[in-house]
């Protein structure tokens, strides 16, 4: 599995990521006109879709630094055990992903 | 390494003993910080989901007031924190790997110096101006 990678990949999209996180705090701190332009992007399409693959890399980058943890601890060193903790971070990642954005709609995160 | 080349004794700079190819003696630093922050954030990870929940759907006022509180305020200037720290980390990393010219490396370095810290210092102003309630 080439999955360090996916991290690495994981980590730069986070990275540019955090834009849209400051610009969310500086409209919430600036007023109602800021915020709304915040709103009306995460709210269409394309800011949906941005949004859904920050929620999937955040999830994936830390179940998969997790998983580099347990190798800092000297733990998961076999073949197998490598397998499943990649895998694990994988399926995880997008398992809390989806699970995220249903308890969002479900509390009507989705409006 | 020579005898008196051991970092109590020795007038050379830790620049200069890296350039010789010696340790700096501070190699670990940034593997150790990114683990911290990797951690915390880890913590941080279900209180901030909480609080992202927390204020969808709500318009601006009411979401200067959840993000005013205070320990709302602490768990997102603690994760802000420790993701610019992390990211400044590993984009550097990123950067050292891929970027092989010595001048652009520089320059890119620099550049996510800056980015990481502007990024961090916005958000910062932004919760502790809802915090103020200016």
């Amino acid at each position: 599995m080439a999955l360090s990678i996916v991290h690495r990949a994981t980590g730069v999209a986070l990275y540019v990521g955090t834009l849209l996180l400051a610009w969310w705090l500086i409209a919430a701190a600036s007023g109602p006109a800021a915020y709304a332009h915040v709103q009306a992007f995460t709210g269409s399409i394309i800011g949906r879709l941005i949004v859904f693959g920050y929620t999937w890399a955040l999830m994936h980058h830390m179940l998969s630094g997790i998983r580099h943890f347990v190798w800092d601890l000297g733990y998961g060193f076999k073949a197998n055990e490598r397998e499943a903790l990649t895998w694990g971070a994988l399926i995880g990642g997008i398992a809390l992903t989806v699970l995220v954005w249903i308890i969002a709609y479900a509390i009507g995160g989705g409006r | 390494m020579s005898a008196t080349d051991t970092p109590k004794r020795s007038m050379r700079t830790p620049l200069g003993r890296v350039r010789n190819l010696g340790a700096a003696h501070s190699g670990t630093s940034d593997f150790w910080r990114q683990r911290i922050t990797g951690v915390a954030m880890t913590l941080l990870m279900i209180p901030v989901i909480v609080i992202v929940m927390m204020l969808l759907g709500r318009n601006q006022a009411g979401a200067a007031q959840i993000l005013g509180s205070l320990p709302i305020a602490v768990i997102l200037l603690l994760f802000i924190f420790a993701s610019a720290w992390h990211m400044k980390i590993g984009m550097q990393v990123v950067i050292e790997d891929y970027v092989h010219n010595e001048k652009l490396k520089l320059v890119s370095i620099m550049l996510n110096n800056f980015f990481s810290i502007a990024v961090a210092l916005a958000s910062t102003y932004a919760i502790l101006k809802l915090s103020s309630g200016v």
